[in-house]
């Protein structure tokens, strides 16, 4: 005899709602798949956008709750006002903000993803249908971590919050993680009245935004897209979480496969850094290395027209970009750099090392937008073999990925990160600010290199003021 | 330990779902070109977004009948936040896109 929907006690609406979850979770997982390409990216961000869009409106209409019960006509009303509200709220925020600003952006809608998770975690627990209280409690955690953490990445990244390079930090965050596993554990082990339940949740939560403050607060520099990074891969865990809970395939599928996307774009970054993660989370950057006392060249001034002149008859220049590039908005500027020398027949090169900046490549956004096409841009592996046959490297804004204290200097914080070997090359000008440390605080014997040449100034002013000095030769 | 047991029995099509979305995820993700982690993960972080189907099914659920409760505001925080979440990463993602597509034209 044949089964009927009617003797598994659902509707055809059920079934829908089941092969839609199904459709996004398929259009995720081949969105980013598209996107791994440059020329499909676009059509795989449409697809991943389509899937959650058909998953919104078909569990707006037709999820039924325990009692077999729809969404009654007031709930959908709240609801299509509040996805309204974020909608326009959404689109907004993310079309006048400067792509000079994306990094904050990513991280900010990072930390609503998060806290959408927290909140969903947070009404459930006290749910009584609700039989999942470690996922939930695992959820709330990770979604608050990962919201309070990447609102401290966006500060920290807009230039609103600074920096605790505290040692004290360290023991903090571990106590406090400590304290965190052992509430948690309580809440799950002991039978708690409702009431009781409700505060420890609260707690729990405040607790979790605390910890996600500490343990973005120390990080920064070169390790800021690692962390950035990793908290999308919460986020994603934290969605997943709320999917177990609703026993919600495309949620678990979406959260859990951007999570492990996200895990992975960590460690082959930290892998990049010649780092452990928990090297980059515990041991954040900062002083130590080698002091400037050490016996070393002088630091030599280049002026505008003796550069104009060494670029002007340069076979091949690489030019190796970083956060100054990007904080001076001098991309564009970097372009008509570019174009100028090639009309001259230079040949040039970028060098992108992957922690370039301050989120995932984000050297790579920064020229695309300025047009420099992206066969220009070559990965750091690939570009060091030339190296010793470049005439002139350009470094712009770029310090701690050049400095070759991480080759050869093992008391430096950073020995061992693979660098792009700018000194292999037979000459090199260094555009910076000032005499200041990098972000990471080390000092760059780079700058003192025989063959190295400083430009001091903005980078944009710098590079602009070339640009009409190559003009006049 | 036989509570493990039924636990993982009770929700195995669960937990192979997220044992093979690992694998999932770590074979799109490697072989990326560095050019498009930014825009990868942008995406991936609108995808991570899909919270707002948790949060219209909370909302969906929550009793209106007695008036503005604690749950009812924090329901609709979540749509919010979630939706900000979806729509803001979609739009964010594609304006980084654009900037690639550019140049092919020419």
């Amino acid at each position: 005899m044949n089964t009927t929907l009617q003797d598994l006690g659902i509707s055809s609406g059920d079934v829908i709602l089941e092969i839609s979850y199904l459709i996004a979770a398929v259009l995720f997982v081949f969105g980013l798949k598209l996107m791994s390409h440059p020329e499909s990216a676009k059509k795989g961000n449409l697809w991943a956008g389509g899937g959650m869009v058909l998953a919104m409106i078909t569990t707006l209409f037709l999820h039924r709750d325990a009692d077999g019960s729809t969404i009654g006509m007031t709930n959908v009303v709240v609801i299509v006002i509040a996805i309204a509200v974020g909608s326009v709220l959404g689109a907004i925020i993310a079309r006048r903000i400067k792509m000079t600003a994306m990094p904050q952006l990513v991280s900010f809608f990072n930390a609503t993803g998060g806290a959408a998770s927290a909140l969903v975690a947070l009404m459930e627990y006290s749910n009584p249908e609700n039989t999942s209280a470690l996922v939930t409690l695992l959820g709330l955690i990770i979604g608050t971590i990962a919201f309070s953490g990447s609102m401290i990445a966006y500060g920290k990244l807009d230039g609103k919050v600074g920096d605790i390079f505290a040692g004290w930090v360290k023991y903090f965050n571990v106590a406090l993680l400590l304290i965190i596993a052992a509430l948690t554990t309580y809440m799950l082990v002991v039978d708690l009245d409702p009431g009781m339940q409700t505060l420890l949740s609260y707690i729990l939560l405040a607790l979790a935004l605390v910890y996600g403050v500490m343990f973005v607060m120390p990080i920064g520099g070169a390790d800021m897209p690692v962390v950035i990074s990793l908290l999308n891969a919460l986020t994603g865990i934290a969605a997943a979480m709320a999917g177990f809970i609703y026993h919600n395939q495309a949620m678990i599928l979406g959260g859990i496969f951007v999570g492990s996307a996200g895990a992975i774009l960590t460690l082959l970054m930290t892998k990049a850094m010649n780092r452990s993660l928990l090297n980059v989370i515990v041991g954040a950057f900062g002083g130590g290395g080698a002091g400037i006392d050490k016996e070393h060249g002088s630091i030599k001034e280049i002026t505008l027209s003796d550069a104009a002149v060494l670029l002007s008859y340069s076979q091949n220049v690489v030019i190796v970009p970083g956060y100054g590039l990007a904080v001076a908005q001098a991309q564009y500027a970097c372009n008509d750099l570019v174009k100028l020398l090639e009309g001259k027949g230079v040949e040039v090169k970028f060098a992108i090392h992957p922690v370039a900046g301050r989120m995932p490549g984000h050297m790579n956004v920064l020229l695309a937008e300025a047009d420099v096409p992206y066969t220009k841009l070559v990965e750091m592996d690939d570009i060091n073999p030339d190296m010793p046959n470049t005439d002139v490297t350009i470094v712009i804004g770029a310090n701690d990925v050049v400095n070759p204290a991480a080759l050869d200097d093992p008391s430096s914080p950073i020995y061992g990160m693979p660098i792009i070997n700018a000194h292999e090359s037979k000459n090199i000008i260094v555009m910076k600010r000032g005499m200041g440390k990098g972000y990471a605080g080390i000092e760059n014997f780079l700058f003192f290199n025989n063959k190295t040449r400083m430009l001091f100034g903005n980078a944009k002013d710098s590079i602009q003021a070339l640009v009409s000095e190559i003009k006049e030769l | 330990m036989e509570d493990f047991l039924v636990y993982f029995y009770q929700n195995k099509e669960t937990i192979f779902v997220i044992v093979l979305s690992i694998f999932l995820g770590v074979e799109v993700i490697s072989n990326v070109p560095s050019v498009l982690h930014t825009p990868l993960m942008s995406g991936a972080n609108a995808i991570s977004g899909v919270i707002i189907i948790g949060g219209i099914i909370l909302l969906g659920h929550t009793d209106l009948s007695s008036g503005i409760s604690l749950n009812l505001i924090l329901g609709i925080f979540a749509v919010i936040f979630g939706t900000l979440n979806v729509v803001g990463g979609f739009v964010v993602t594609d304006r980084m896109l654009d900037m690639f597509k550019k140049k092919k034209k020419k």
